[in-house]
């Protein structure tokens, strides 16, 4: 059992998720693999921008940015050029991610920089109260959206991999042991790192959906834990957490896998592989 | 004895900038600005720098302060939309203390404009651009050696401030050639940030200030493990809602920029004696003191205080000039942006009259002469060398 307290900020907790927040979940999967990997993070950069995602880097004893929203792969990618050295993690949600960061997430996957982003997807904006996001799926009610959400739920992982991103990833916070996996591969991997990763909206989204409690949400996770996706414009209603199908389901796993140069091999910044 | 040679002073911007030691560039191309890109783009690489064209001005400013975060020194160039687009991260720059430069080549505006003529009329917008109560730098050269100079001193004052400095200098000057010597600076003469005294551990606090009242905060990567945010934030960098403590980190913020109308003075030309004072920068104040000189010689006692700092407001500067002066002309290429702060700080000592113009034209001199004998024929102020007033009107 690893005890991932020593890389806690503990003087900064309480930490703000709510009750049955998935983030949390996420973020003790991120803890034990920069603990397993990492004698210290004195070399490990976490750059957030804004959400309830983006807070959960300041509770990890590393250098932390939290930056402005939508930008944080700006930051990294600067901060990578000019720390190549540095294992940069940029940590982003759903609407910091694919909204006001969305070009900013084609272009870094583009350019395939050395770094991996973890986007935790709850499908909502969670920090603001559970206004739509472009990952929202249709029919929910949301804050912004009180007459149902028209608009199909955008595939962050396919987005991704069309941007040109070299590892492509998505994992949930049911399965916590398999998010473990895929961090490791993504940290590990030698380029642009993308991971989707599933989580909740306790406190906003699923309440005003009805659909549970943290644990009814996880564990609706687990039912759409399957290799196919269904096509959820063809359903009228959402369903409550006992079978909540409302839900997309997405593949899991690892999802994109290649090679080529990362933009600080392109700019000369480190040696090529192979290269001396 | 450097070697005289035509250069533009967009160029002389790039150009200062890496003697000033800048070695990571990220920028977007915009009118009329993006020769500094260009030349960077081709130099840095030869001296083992980073030159990045990001997708957009936000992201280049997001990658500047994050190089900036890791250690180096940083710069970006634009003009006035890109300038706008800037906004939010030059707060962020503030907040978070982060060096940088930011470049604004401004042309006719607001929005689109007249992307290839000269205008001053971001001049406000690089005070109050940015939401929230931040204090702001920005330096105004009016020649291409000046460029180059201005630029060093922008890099100087950011690192040591640990501060966004914006440097804005109008089309016209961006894009003239002149014949300049540029000398190298001195390793002495290059300003590095502060370095903390304190050691690595629970106890380090990234955001404790030091003398200068600048928090010396570590590079990233330097076995410092710290928080960065834009929040507001106590000395450990870990955010805060306490008013009292952001009360404490904006004054702080505010006061710790004081030092740089010290250290760049206004230009003063024939302010000894002068009667009538014109104020202006950047290209502006070139035509102004050949007016200087023209007025001189038709008996009026003209004179030219350039400010190279316009923010922090050069207050002593300009106050020191309506005690003196009978007669302050203002003079700029946009509807009133500095007059209206030295309207404030001339608190009525001494009439103050607006020489504006805009459309991409400049003020030609005959123009601001008119100003001045307008002004000189409402106030009934000024006499001609050894003159008595009534004898100097009746020669108009």
């Amino acid at each position: 059992m690893i005890d991932v307290k020593p890389l806690l900020r503990m003087d900064m907790m309480p930490h703000m998720l709510c009750p049955g927040c998935g983030h949390g979940i996420v973020m003790g999967a991120l803890l034990r693999v920069l603990q397993r990997r990492f004698a210290h993070l004195d070399q490990v950069a976490l750059v957030a921008g804004i959400g309830c995602s983006s807070r959960v880097v300041g509770y990890i004893d590393a250098c932390t940015l939290h930056t402005t929203h939508g930008r944080s792969l700006t930051f990294a990618t600067g901060l990578k050029l000019a720390r190549p050295e540095l294992t940069v993690i940029v940590v982003t949600g759903d609407g910091d991610g694919l909204a006001i960061g969305g070009n900013h997430l084609i272009h870094a996957a583009h350019r395939n920089v050395d770094l991996t982003c973890i986007l935790f997807n709850n499908e909502t904006y969670g920090m603001t109260g559970g206004q739509a996001a472009p990952t929202t799926v249709p029919h929910a009610f949301t804050t912004t959206t009180p007459y149902t959400n028209n608009e199909p739920p955008l595939d962050a992982a396919k987005l991704a991999e069309a941007a040109g991103a070299t590892f492509v990833a998505r994992g949930q916070a049911f399965r916590p042991d398999l998010l473990e996996d895929i961090l490791d591969q993504a940290i590990d991997h030698h380029g642009f790192s993308f991971l989707d990763v599933m989580t909740d909206c306790t406190e906003y989204f699923a309440r005003k959906n009805s659909l549970g409690i943290g644990s009814d949400l996880l564990f609706s996770q687990g039912r759409m834990a399957v290799d196919v996706a269904q096509d959820l414009n063809a359903r009228g209603t959402l369903h409550p957490a006992d079978g909540w199908q409302m839900r997309e389901t997405q593949p899991m796993g690892v999802l994109h896998r290649s090679s080529r140069p990362t933009l600080e091999e392109q700019l000369g910044i480190v040696p090529a592989k192979g290269e001396r | 004895m450097p070697e005289k040679r035509l250069l533009q002073g967009n160029e002389a911007c790039a150009l200062g900038a890496l003697a000033a030691g800048c070695r990571f560039f990220a920028g977007y191309p915009i009118s009329p600005s993006s020769e500094i890109a260009e030349y960077m783009a081709r130099r840095l690489p030869k001296v083992g720098g980073v030159f990045i064209q990001m997708e957009d001005e936000m992201a280049s400013m997001g990658a500047i302060l994050g190089a900036s975060l890791g250690g180096k020194k940083v710069m970006t160039a634009t003009s006035g939309p890109g300038f706008s687009l800037m906004q939010e991260h030059l707060g962020y720059a503030s907040l978070a203390e982060i060096p940088c430069v930011v470049i604004d080549v401004m042309r006719v505006g607001p929005s689109t404009g007249i992307p290839t003529a000269p205008a001053q009329g971001d001049v406000m917008q690089a005070r109050w651009g940015s939401h929230g109560d931040r204090s702001a730098v920005a330096l105004a050269p009016a020649s291409v050696a000046e460029v180059y100079e201005l630029t060093i001193a922008a890099f100087n004052i950011a690192e040591r401030l640990r501060t966004p400095v914006v440097m804005l200098y109008d089309e016209v000057i961006g894009h003239m050639r002149e014949g300049v010597a540029l000398a190298e600076p001195a390793p002495a003469d290059l300003w590095s940030r502060p370095s903390t005294d304190q050691k690595p551990g629970d106890s380090f606090l990234p955001y404790q200030p030091n003398s200068e009242d600048v928090a010396a905060v570590p590079d990233f990567g330097e076995g410092y493990r710290f928080h960065v945010t834009g929040l507001m934030h106590n000395e450990r960098g870990y955010p805060t809602t306490s008013a009292p403590v952001t009360n404490r980190l904006l004054e702080r913020l505010e006061s710790k920029l004081r030092p740089v109308t010290e250290w760049l003075q206004p230009e003063r030309y024939h302010m000894d004696d002068a009667e009538v004072v014109y104020i202006a920068y950047g290209i502006t104040a070139r035509i102004a003191r050949q007016s200087v000189d023209r007025l001189r010689v038709r008996g009026i006692r003209a004179g030219l205080l350039r400010p190279r700092v316009l923010w922090p407001f050069p207050e002593d500067a300009v106050k020191a000039a309506a005690r003196h002066a009978r007669q302050i002309v203002v003079a700029e290429m946009n509807r009133g942006q500095y007059a209206c702060e030295i309207e404030r700080a001339a608190a009525g000592a001494v009439p103050v009259t607006r020489c504006l113009k805009g459309g991409g034209d400049l003020i030609s001199e005959d123009e601001l002469e008119a100003c001045v004998m307008d002004a000189i024929m409402d106030h009934h102020q000024i006499n001609r060398i050894g003159e008595s007033p009534s004898e100097a009107m009746a020669k108009m």
